[in-house]
């Protein structure tokens, strides 16, 4: 193995604005990601997670704000070539037409970073890792959703990224994948000190894995720090979010 | 359609100048080849064999009328290499070839596999576009060459079996030979060229700017097909007046 050990790159966030047709998505958000660090970002379904993630690797422009990886401004075509980063999707964004080999090695095979029979390799360990041995020559329609999801993943990992992020990543995932998940996040960024933003609404994985946490509500950070210092956050939006569960009590039978 | 014209043509422009990554991208560009010559070259041959003869149809009995039977084989082979060829052909690959990149790139876009190519920092220029374009600027003029060839046929076939023209084979492919330079092949390959240009990048454009679900691809496909058909008509005009104005 020579794989390159990629060292992590910081994230800033300088008052980032968004808004879709007149509706504010973000509200001036500022944060700091430190390079190394496990970020999760959690909030209710429709806070701008994704929308925000889209926007720290780049696909989005912002409305105002700038947001800097490892000090340049990501718009910069340059960074992207320079640093490597790389995003697993909420949806897997798997493309169709290729086989999950394929879209595994893709990054390699069209950089021609290595020979076809390294990148084989490559994949294959990769596929293994996440549980999927076997799939190399399937395509993407002929896999359930949480596969869809970890193939993605290894897609993303392939990469050797120096900054990553992950949109959901155990969402459609059994339990013991999900531990899978999280301890090779986890592992990962120990290595290679791969600095990981992690998007999610699984508690256990956030409070796992996180070396901070913020959660995000219309747009705008309602708390950000430690795992112990937002669970701690006295916000009773913070409360009820992290506190939610299903032993609800019934109401009491009509006489 | 208008207002995209610029993007069109700014889209036409990063794709020239992605040209020299085609080496990396041949075996992209022999699939799409491949898939042209597959989905249309029967189809091509079907409907010049039949654009021949109904053209002699057309033509024969009229001529036929005033003793100028003879120079139907001229009349046709002209009209087809010309004109019938390279602007039927490009409607139909316009529609089959031109819908499915539209349909293609546009479902890429909306299920976000495009987005994922751009974070493994892959320009979709050059992984989707620039392979398309070739093969069609290739794959069109070639389909073309097979159409001129079988609609001179069909005309053949018409004049010497249809007792109001009665034209033997030999004497239509004399007045044929007589009547039609290399150049008048050339001309026709060379509009067919820049119509396969149109719809490529039309269509890729089309796909690109894809937005909404499923609704999105099919509105896409449409306009992609439309777009692309009167585009060609109206440049069917220009070419053909720059091109007699070349040829004298
Ligand atoms: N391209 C877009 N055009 C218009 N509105 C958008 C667009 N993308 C996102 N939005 C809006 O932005 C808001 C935030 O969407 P986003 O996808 O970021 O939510 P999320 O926090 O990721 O939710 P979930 O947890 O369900 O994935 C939503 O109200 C959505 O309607
Ligand atoms: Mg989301």
């Amino acid at each position: 193995m020579n794989a390159p050990a990629p060292q992590g790159i910081g994230l800033q966030v300088r008052d980032l604005c968004k808004s879709y047709n007149g509706h504010a998505v973000l509200n001036h958000l500022t944060f700091d990601v430190p390079a190394g660090e496990i970020f999760v970002l959690m909030g209710p379904s429709g806070s701008g997670k994704t929308v925000l993630l889209k926007h720290l690797i780049g696909l989005e422009s912002p409305d105002a704000g700038e947001i800097l990886v490892a000090g340049q401004p990501v718009s910069d075509p340059g960074v992207m070539t320079r640093y490597r980063v790389a995003m697993v999707f909420q949806s897997g964004a798997l493309l169709n037409s290729l086989t999950v080999g394929e879209n595994v090695g893709l990054y390699l095979s069209e950089h021609r970073l290595k020979p076809p029979a390294d990148i084989a390799r490559v994949v294959a360990e990769k596929l293994e890792l996440l549980g999927l041995k076997g799939t190399t020559d399937k395509t993407p329609a002929e896999l359930s959703g949480g596969m869809k999801k970890r193939v993605a993943i290894a897609r993303a990992l392939v990469v050797e990224p120096q900054l990553i992020f992950y949109d959901e990543p155990t969402s459609e995932l059994d339990p013991l994948i999900a531990v899978t998940i999280g301890r090779e996040i986890l592992n990962l960024n120990r290595r290679l000190q791969v600095t990981s933003i992690v998007v999610t609404h699984d508690r256990d994985l956030a409070f796992g894995i996180a070396d901070r946490v913020a959660l995000l509500h219309e747009g705008e950070i309602l708390a950000l720090g430690s795992p112990d210092d937002v669970q701690a956050n006295p916000n009773p939006l913070v409360q009820r979010f992290l506190k939610a569960d299903f032993r609800f009590t019934p109401e009491p039978a009509l006489p | 359609m208008f207002q995209d014209i610029g993007e069109i043509l700014l889209l036409l422009g990063r794709t020239l100048r992605a040209l020299p990554h085609t080496l990396r991208q041949q075996r992209k560009v022999c699939d799409q080849l491949f898939e042209i010559g597959n989905a249309s070259l029967l189809m091509a041959c079907v409907l010049s064999l039949f654009i021949g003869g109904v053209l002699a149809l057309q033509t024969g009995p009229t001529l036929a009328e005033r003793g100028l039977q003879s120079f139907i084989g001229q009349l046709v082979g002209l009209a087809v290499c010309r004109e019938l060829a390279p602007v039927m052909m490009a409607v139909l690959i316009a529609g089959r070839i031109g819908s499915a990149m539209a349909a293609e790139i546009g479902s890429m876009r909306v299920y976000q596999e495009i987005d994922a190519l751009r974070t493994m920092n892959i320009n979709p220029v050059h992984y989707l576009v620039l392979p398309r374009l070739i093969a069609i600027s290739i794959g069109l003029p070639v389909l073309v060459l097979f159409a001129i060839l079988v609609g001179w046929m069909g005309g053949a076939i018409v004049s010497c079996f249809n007792e109001a023209i009665a034209v033997s084979f030999e004497s239509y492919f004399n007045s044929l030979r007589q009547g039609i330079e290399p150049l008048d092949v050339v001309n026709g390959l060379l509009k067919s060229f820049a119509f396969a240009v149109v719809i490529g990048v039309v269509s890729c454009h089309q796909g690109l700017s894809t937005i909404g679900g499923p609704r999105g691809i099919g509105r896409s496909v449409t306009k992609a097909v439309v777009n692309s058909i009167v585009l060609i008509l109206l440049l069917d005009y220009f070419l053909t007046r720059i091109l007699m104005h070349l040829h004298t």
